[in-house]
């Protein structure tokens, strides 16, 4: 075997580390200027971007370290401002059922394709992942025509109802599922249990991990959700963070920070936590069916 | 990779004629179906099947007009500049991010410590919500804005991001930044699935890693290409939160998309071509999802 000289491999490694830690340059950039930007005074804040966002002259600029960092930024979108604390509410209202709905509706018919067979399982399941491959622009129009049919539109319904029979999280779900022993079915079954037990005692506790890949995909994805609520949602006090973000950068350069930052917080202790979970779901994502 | 997932369903067909069956009947499995099938029938079913009758008549008085729907989109600068834009978007960046994940993955497997703490690193802006970094984006590729202060520092001209056709790129570099993550764990899960015996006997057989690489890796990558291709192109759709937050409704004309379409034509109520336009859509999609099907069936076959 041709092996290369033990300097030549350290050196390769080097460059291979120093390729990386570029690229992740490119990550973490970011993320440090978001910190950073909520903890600026306003004044140096206007000074940096002010150029930018608020029009004025000059070029705009960001520091790595903020020259006086404060909380005052923070404080006051906490103490003061009443509308972060409503839209930061109306993310939650739309996130949470939604998610909650794909589990109390996706975790049954996921257990039903993966455990069970019968006629047209093989079809169901192929509607269900095109379903799930549909961009949002496709499913707009039905769900508006089911949203204006039952008088949901403008409200937050017409955004958590279709999000929540979502087919992804089952094609998730599914997968996990899969994992589960055919044996202990088959103990279960010799047992006497009947199909419901069988699911809340063997299929839950043990699909566990397929389960939790879709919540926390479908966090990650409801909470980062934009085009939902835009199309459904026209009265301004139902809109998200997301949507209201942009609208106050222009005028609140320092609470635009600070409120960019608390939506970026939940999502990112979702992925640090749930991360191996993440990685899962995404692995699962992948396999054909 | 793809018998891992088959072979559950298999030996589950081969007791299908024990206790198992009787235990689970196809009504149980009905039973469990039910709450999804009644809200995906009502909920997109149904309504899209509607959207098909209404793409053929007139949104106005309701009666039936055949084609023109249909014509009146295809004919529409507008739907035909969003389409090309939303093709050329998919064919520049597609390849781009397949390419770019599976070399993270080559690279995140090869420093092996050090690797957990740069699969996480690029996994992270999956997690990043748009709207939060939105006003960053804004200040980087505005006209003064900071990516042009690096450019003057290095004694180069300024280009306007947001302004010009480089509104594109800047588009393909956002969408690449926030998704080569998925597809790196897509990868790495189809290089795991690759038998390590094949690489030692190539090894014994005194092949090079570069020979290694491409008579075993890309080989064996190949049903991890398919599905990734095909995610990572659906969700190319998604790409229009960083151009609308970045750019708005009606951004430069390199990147107004079928999605700012749909978005705008919502707004008119224009519903009679925005049926034709999503029955289009779908239509596409569903070709390429089942073409793509095709090819991994036959690819299972070999």
């Amino acid at each position: 075997m041709n092996r290369p000289g033990k300097r030549a491999k350290a050196l390769s490694r080097l460059f291979l580390f120093c390729l990386l830690s570029a690229l992740a340059l490119l990550v973490w950039w970011p993320l440090w200027s978001m910190a950073e930007g909520a903890l600026m005074p306003l004044d140096e804040l206007n000074a940096a971007l002010g150029p930018v966002l608020a029009g004025r002259e000059g070029e705009a600029f960001w520091p790595l370290l903020p020259s006086w960092p404060t909380l005052q930024p923070l404080a006051e979108l906490l103490l003061d401002t009443p509308q972060f604390f409503v839209m930061f509410w109306n993310t939650c209202k739309l996130v949470f059922p939604t998610v909650l709905g794909q589990l109390l509706v996706g975790a049954p018919a996921a257990w039903a394709f993966s455990r069970f067979r019968f006629r047209g399982r093989r079809l169901l399941f192929t509607v269900y992942i095109v379903l799930m491959l549909m961009p949002f622009q496709v499913t707009m129009v039905p769900s508006y025509l089911v949203a204006d049919g039952l008088g949901l539109m403008d409200t937050l319904w017409a955004v958590i109802l279709p999000g929540m029979f979502s087919t992804f999280p089952i094609f998730i779900m599914a997968k996990g599922f899969d994992a589960v022993p055919d044996a202990l079915l088959e103990a279960a079954a010799l047992d006497g249990a009947g199909p419901l037990q069988t699911f809340f005692r063997i299929g839950l506790p043990l699909g566990m991990p397929g389960i939790l890949s879709a919540l926390v995909l479908g966090f990650l994805e409801c909470w980062n959700a934009i085009e939902q609520p835009m199309t459904f949602l026209k009265t301004r006090s139902l809109w998200p963070l997301s949507l209201y973000l942009p609208e106050i950068a222009a005028e609140k350069l320092g609470l635009a920070m600070v409120s960019s930052l608390l939506m970026l917080a939940p999502s990112v202790l979702i992925f640090l936590f749930g991360q191996k979970y993440l990685e899962l779901g995404i692995q699962s994502s992948g396999l054909k069916e | 990779m793809n018998r891992r997932w088959q072979t559950p369903w298999r030996r589950r067909g081969s007791i299908s004629k024990s206790g198992a069956d009787r235990a689970a009947p196809p009504r149980a499995a009905w039973a469990f179906l039910a709450p999804s099938l009644a809200g995906v029938l009502l909920f997109v079913l149904f309504p899209f099947a509607d959207t098909v009758r209404r793409s053929f008549f007139d949104p106005m008085g309701g009666s039936f007009v055949g084609l023109a729907n249909y014509q009146s989109v295809l004919a529409n600068s507008a739907f035909r500049l969003a389409a090309k834009n939303t093709a050329r978007f998919i064919a520049v960046c597609l390849p781009l991010l397949l390419v770019l994940s599976l070399a993270l993955a080559l690279m995140v497997r090869a420093a092996k410590g050090g690797g957990r703490l740069f699969r996480t690193t690029y996994l992270v802006p999956m997690a990043v919500p748009v709207a939060s970094i939105a006003l960053l984006w804004q200040a980087l590729f505005a006209q003064n804005g900071i990516a042009n202060s690096l450019l003057s520092a290095m004694g180069s001209r300024p280009v306007d991001f947001m302004g010009t056709g480089a509104a594109f790129w800047v588009l393909i570099f956002t969408y690449l930044w926030k998704n080569s993550g998925y597809d790196m764990i897509l990868w790495m899960a189809g290089l795991d699935g690759i038998p390590q015996s094949l690489y030692e006997a190539a090894r014994v057989d005194g092949a090079s890693n570069f020979q290694c690489f491409c008579h075993i890796t890309l080989p064996g990558l190949l049903p991890t290409l398919f599905m990734t291709a095909v995610l990572s192109l659906l969700n190319t759709f998604k790409v229009f939160r960083e151009a609308y937050l970045v750019a708005g409704s009606y951004p430069q004309t390199d990147i107004y998309l079928l999605q700012h379409l749909f978005n705008n034509w919502f707004a008119d109520l224009d519903l009679g071509r925005l049926s034709a336009a999503a029955v289009l859509v779908a239509a596409v999609l569903l070709t390429v999802i089942l073409l793509f099907q095709r090819v991994l069936n036959r690819g299972d076959e070999l």
